[in-house]
């Protein structure tokens, strides 16, 4: 018994070359980069600390760049269900374009992004104008900062459901419908609860990377400190300008802090959802 | 156990292997420097604007110095916000001379220890080369009728500029407003205060730097006037004749960007004296003809006269010794709860 217990077999060899590599690799490029914020953060007595990340500014800016991301995020997740359903579940001229294009926000450097949104929607600009006719305001105010947010997160969640939704079986919806179910119906109770642990992934990912955005947002923000359009990201610019070291990384250490605490609790709930989806 | 045990040893390893890889690129690298040297090349960091000013004077300096010494030299240049080049100086780009926007981005890196004390003084005239003022630029026709920093207040008009708290240059700009109000309220500092709330209030796009602040003004189409750099208005006028006007205040501040040589890169790479040489080179007649054609204000009178069409040389100019230099300047306007955030959140 013993004997037969002390090697478990795998298919490829390797285990400890590769989990040597991944360490590795790890530490060099986010364990040892993170504690040396931390380290950096430290370098603030604890008063000065406190009173760094409690500035009204900073403060403002957390909840500028939590609550924008999170919109953004919500709104993602509705669109980009949407558009990842229309690319698995329809054909259509263009469809293999249309599919590429999903990755454009990936590839395309966020700052020219950010100048063409800006231009794009500011009150003179070609979406901009219409909409200024109407007395909406995109480029300047959180509504501007919002639109770059679901700019940069939309892939996220596009790529999250669309495996899922391509491994879906239509017959369940069928069944679903035989048995009289209505389409909201059916997909509330059969679709959804399958999409749900994909939506939350893609929803978290776009929701973190929302969080941090730095390039994209910052010319069409507006950087106004009295609307609040200051995102954390650009406070901590301001402070690395003037070589403030130290109370840029005093911000950016409670900036992961809470991406961290977010993503955890994403990542929590997905867990719950998947489990309970697998039992059923 | 066995396993960990094998984990730790490939990662002992790799580690230790990355480590003689970068030791071994880092002794590669240096040896390219010791053969550039030979070829002899100076990297100039400098800030945004001057990409067209230094490709000129370059081209003309690397012509001078192979009549004078015989010898080829290669300049690289680097441009980008002024604050973000002294912060890559100071984080170990190599860098052999900085021209920057103001003097506290070169202190910067004084006090990062790559530039000796008394820099200032090692050329003319603090040295600054050409200085440049504040100036406002204003859409065709100046609907608003704006001649003076008075106009700024007024309600409905729209100003943009960018942040200070953000952008070095940018300070400027807060300084010769802060100059004018003062001298008209007499001193009075509540209502100098009063003012710059007025004045910071009609500010209604605030970018990170003066980059971003013209793309606004010009190619967003926000605003009834920019406060710009004289050297950038020029420019934006050259590109633009039909668009935009140039308004000159009564009163505006004598923007000094500095230069230096970065001393600890310059001794690492022998080139000291190339770098003088450049840096000199700034302040002789042929050198001072391009920097007035190309929008900042030569430094030698004589020639500034010369193109005193170019410039309003009627403006009264304060400087940035009248706020008592650079770092107390930032400490009583510029840091957090300072002057510049109690006008900005009234």
């Amino acid at each position: 018994m013993k004997k037969k217990k002390a090697r478990q077999r795998r298919v490829i060899p390797g285990f400890s070359l590769s989990m040597g590599v991944t360490i590795t690799l790890l530490s060099l490029i986010i364990l040892i980069p993170l504690a040396s914020i931390l380290v950096y953060s430290l370098k603030l007595k604890p008063a000065e600390f406190i009173k760094v990340i409690t500035d009204e500014a900073v403060l403002w800016s957390f909840a500028t760049s939590i609550l924008c991301a999170l919109i953004a995020a919500i709104i993602n997740c509705i669109f980009g269900t949407m558009l990842a359903w229309v690319l698995v579940r329809y054909d259509f001229p263009g469809k293999q374009i249309l599919d590429g294009l999903i990755e454009i926000p990936f590839t395309l450097p966020t700052a020219v992004a950010g100048i063409t949104l800006s231009k794009m929607y500011s009150t003179t600009g070609e979406i901009g104008k219409p909409l200024s006719k109407l007395g909406i305001e995109v480029s300047y105010t959180h509504l501007g900062l919002i639109v770059a947010l679901i700019f940069v997160g939309i892939p996220f969640v596009v790529r999250a459901i669309q495996p899922v939704l391509q491994k879906f079986d239509v017959q369940y919806e069928e069944a679903a419908q035989m048995l009289g179910a209505s389409p909201i119906r059916t997909f509330m109770k059969v679709i959804f609860p399958e999409l749900r642990p994909a939506m939350l992934t893609g929803f978290g990912l776009a929701f973190a990377r929302g969080i941090g955005e730095y390039g994209s947002v910052i010319y069409i923000s507006g950087n106004n400190a009295k609307e609040h359009t200051q995102v954390v990201s650009y406070i901590i610019m301001q402070k690395l300008n003037y070589l403030d070291y130290g109370s840029a990384t005093a911000i950016a250490l409670v900036m992961l802090i809470i991406s961290f605490l977010l993503l955890l609790f994403v990542n929590i709930v997905q867990v719950k959802q998947s489990r309970r989806t697998n039992n059923v | 156990m066995k396993n960990l045990a094998k984990i730790v040893k490939t990662t002992v390893a790799l580690v230790s292997a990355f480590a003689v890889a970068f030791t071994a690129t880092g002794c590669t690298g240096a040896k390219s420097a010791k053969s550039k040297k030979e070829g002899l090349k100076i990297t100039n960091v400098s800030y945004d604007p001057t990409r067209e000013l230094y490709a000129a004077y370059n081209e003309e300096f690397k012509k001078q110095y192979k009549k004078d010494n015989g010898k080829d030299v290669e300049i690289v240049q680097s441009h980008g916000g002024s604050g973000s080049q002294a912060r890559s100086v100071v984080e170990g780009a190599e860098a052999d001379v900085v021209t920057l926007a103001l003097a506290n981005d070169i202190a910067l890196i004084e006090k990062a220890g790559l530039i000796d004390g008394g820099w200032i003084d090692e050329f003319d005239l603090d040295s600054s080369p050409y200085t440049s003022t504040i100036v406002f630029l204003v859409r065709k026709g100046n609907d608003k009728d704006i001649k003076d920093w008075d106009d700024l207040v007024k309600s409905g008009v729209e100003v943009i500029t960018p942040d200070p708290k953000s952008s070095g240059g940018a300070m400027w700009n807060f300084l010769a407003a802060w100059q004018f109000a003062t001298d008209k309220f007499g001193g009075d500092e509540a209502k100098t205060k009063d003012f710059m709330s007025k004045l910071y209030g009609n500010v209604t796009v605030m970018d990170s730097g003066a980059r971003g602040a013209t793309t606004t003004f010009v190619e967003n189409g926000q605003g009834d006037v920019l406060i710009a750099w004289e050297n950038e208005a020029i420019a934006t006028l050259k590109e633009y004749p039909d668009d935009y006007e140039m308004i000159t205040p009564s009163i505006s501040i004598l923007a000094q960007p500095s230069v230096a040589i970065v001393d600890e890169n310059a001794k690492k790479d022998g080139t000291e004296k190339l770098c003088k040489a450049y840096l000199e080179g700034l302040y002789t007649d042929w050198a001072q003809e391009i920097i007035a054609e190309n929008g900042y204000r030569p430094s030698n009178e004589e020639i500034l006269k010369k193109h005193s069409k170019d410039f309003n040389l009627d403006i009264k100019l304060c400087n940035i010794n009248d706020f008592g230099g650079w770092s107390k300047a930032y400490e009583d306007f510029f840091a957090d709860g300072a002057i510049f955030d109690e006008i900005y959140k009234k």
